[in-house]
């Protein structure tokens, strides 16, 4: 039995800031292959390109402040040879040049992967115009652009070393809210393919980006009240891994997707397509309800929508009382 | 001097043929885009069979060949029979335009198609996948170059303009910009619609070194391309005045021509206007 006193002895884990991650591995693959480049929209901070500007010059482009532009120079540079890293503000890079992203990259098949900065509600006091909450539903129905939200500062590496040998473009979702570690150093990042990080019978928590940890948190909570949650990191959002969901569905009493976007749409919405045509199973999908967010940081936002461990083990219980 | 002449003469036939071609396919599908075939078709042609693209069909992927990249992609007719005239794929192959499952789609697709370099229709998108690809030549030191052909409706759409920003800062030389100003857009003149005069003056303004040609002078075409860039250190443009529907009478100037299908009459007029016969 864990007693109060003794929980306040646990330290607080080390918190990363995943754009670290990834752009240790961007400058660690360009000088290991000549054809990796970079694209930016002006935000050289945001996107943490200053150092390798200075690194790379020949091999960075700044386009200014015009995300259409961006994304097909971007098929440009890919149709000359090179692997282009476009990297933005996942809400501008995303809407603003949405048709580009759709005809230049996923229907032409182009080799260029999209690096979408500071996802969801980083931006929770900017306001709704720069939360990159759509971006889910809007990338997943798009055919041949795989979608990946990485955990934490390990897989966004082993997401970004990936995306080097896979070819064919790639939305990688690179958050900046500090997240602690759900990965150990010798994690391998398969495309399209869930990571159990807990085994469980009664119920399975799926997420992916900074809700993995919180749903791992949830599965804990559970655990003291005698539930066993399965957890996986479901990072890939497209191509789906399917079989995880179904070996879910046949295996525990229900499921709760949990996500830093719109619940229409993303991750929730293409589990619950699985399950409704394969395997119908009961479901709670928390992400951001049909509103615009209120003012707040991201921390308060996403406890507003109920995307804490306590939002996810108050869904997990629904599932479990009612199987009850 | 004659020998030039002879060339130009044979391009502005072959131009006649892509014409024909490109009617003969939107007579077929029932669908296509008349006006803007017409009005491209000696560019294209002066480009693809006057020599000017550094390509060779049988490798269609070879790293180093030039970029030619159709932005105005409705275009296709007089495109797709201009690949095909120059060996990309079988001249048979036209046939097929828009049928269904057909390889050649009522807008280029370059997984389908040897010989397409980007994925176009929706407007505004070949400017800035040229500068990318402009781009690539100088970070790989090759000395490819990219043309780029696009409306002058086209240009209304602002995406065009942040990839000229980019072209002119970047100073990209081996672009080239080719305008096909035929003054008509889907639903009227352009300058009726939204009015894009001065238009050297605002690519001039935009950093680029600028000429106007008759676009249906194939001599001077081929003259002009000859010599690129215009100007070292910058992209160039080239505004090629055309006249939508060029080389059948009852097509030229007439707005209702920019998707008009040809019946079995006019396609027939057509052909004699032309003086070709497409053969395929």
């Amino acid at each position: 039995m864990v007693t109060s006193t003794e929980t306040l002895r646990v330290p607080a884990p080390q918190l990363f800031d995943c754009r670290d991650a990834y752009i240790h591995a961007l400058e660690e693959m360009a000088v290991a292959d000549s054809r990796v480049c970079a694209v930016a929209n002006d935000s050289l901070s945001s996107a943490k390109l200053k150092s390798f500007r200075e690194r790379f010059p020949d091999r960075f482009v700044n386009v200014g402040i015009a995300e259409q532009n961006m994304v097909g120079v971007g098929a440009g540079l890919a149709n000359g040879g090179m692997i282009p890293y476009v990297c933005g503000a996942a809400c501008f890079l995303t809407g603003r040049a949405m048709e580009q992203v759709k005809v230049d990259l996923a229907y032409s098949k182009s080799n260029v992967k999209l690096c979408g900065m500071s996802p969801g509600m980083a931006y929770g006091q900017l306001g709704p115009t720069h939360h990159s909450i759509e971006d889910m539903a809007w990338t997943r129905v798009l055919p041949n652009l795989a979608v990946v939200v990485p955990a934490d500062p390990v897989e966004t590496a082993a997401a970004m070393y990936y995306s080097l040998m896979h070819e064919g473009p790639m939305y990688l979702r690179i958050s900046r809210m500090p997240v602690p570690r759900v990965h150990g150093d010798n994690y391998e990042f398969k495309l399209g393919k869930a990571v159990r990080v807990r085994d469980g019978n009664d119920v399975t928590l799926i997420a992916n980006g900074v809700l993995v940890a919180r749903a791992l948190d949830a599965a804990q909570a559970l655990a003291a009240m005698g539930i066993s949650a399965r957890v996986l990191n479901m990072s890939t959002v497209k191509p789906l891994d399917r079989e995880a969901i179904l070996d879910a569905a046949r295996n525990t009493c229900g499921i709760v997707t949990a996500e830093e976007a719109f619940a229409a749409g993303g991750l929730g919405g293409a589990v619950a397509e699985v399950l409704a045509q394969e395997r119908p199973a009961p479901m709670r999908i928390l992400g951001v309800p049909d509103v615009f967010a209120p003012t707040g940081t991201e921390e308060f936002l996403l406890g507003h929508f109920g995307l804490t461990a306590a939002g996810i083990e108050r869904a997990a219980m629904e599932l479990v009382k009612n199987e009850g | 001097m004659l020998a030039e002449k002879e060339r130009a003469e044979w391009l502005r036939q072959k131009a006649n043929w892509t014409r024909l071609s490109a009617m003969t396919m939107t007579h077929h599908a029932r669908l296509g885009h008349t006006g803007g075939d017409l009005s491209s078709a000696d560019i294209l042609t002066v480009l693809y069979l006057g020599g000017i693209l550094r390509i060779d069909p049988a490798r269609p992927d070879w790293p180093q060949r030039d970029r030619f990249i159709l932005s105005k992609g409705h275009c296709s007719g007089a495109f797709y029979s201009t690949l095909a005239s120059r060996g990309f794929f079988p001249l048979e192959r036209l046939q097929t335009y828009m049928d269904s499952l057909s390889m050649l789609n009522g807008h280029p697709d370059r997984n389908k198609l040897p010989g397409v370099e980007a994925n176009t229709g929706p407007l505004g998108h070949g400017l800035p996948i040229a500068v990318g690809a402009a781009l690539a030549a100088r970070m790989r030191k090759e000395n490819w170059r990219v043309f780029v052909l696009t409306g002058d409706g086209e240009l209304q759409e602002g995406s065009n303009w942040e990839a000229a920003m980019t072209a002119q800062h970047y100073g990209l030389d081996n672009l080239i910009v080719i305008v096909d100003r035929n003054r008509i857009q889907q639903g009227d003149f352009t300058e009726k619609t939204i009015r894009m005069e001065p238009l050297a003056e605002r690519w001039s303004a935009f950093g680029f070194a600028v000429e106007e040609i008759d676009g249906h002078d194939t001599a001077a075409l081929l003259g002009r391309f000859d010599r690129l860039p215009f100007q070292p250190g910058k992209p160039s443009c080239l505004i090629a005045h055309t006249i939508k529907g060029k080389g059948v009478s009852f097509a030229e100037n007439q707005p209702s021509w920019h998707h008009g299908v040809p019946n079995d009459k006019q396609l027939a007029a057509a052909a004699v206007e032309l003086g070709a016969e497409v053969g395929w």
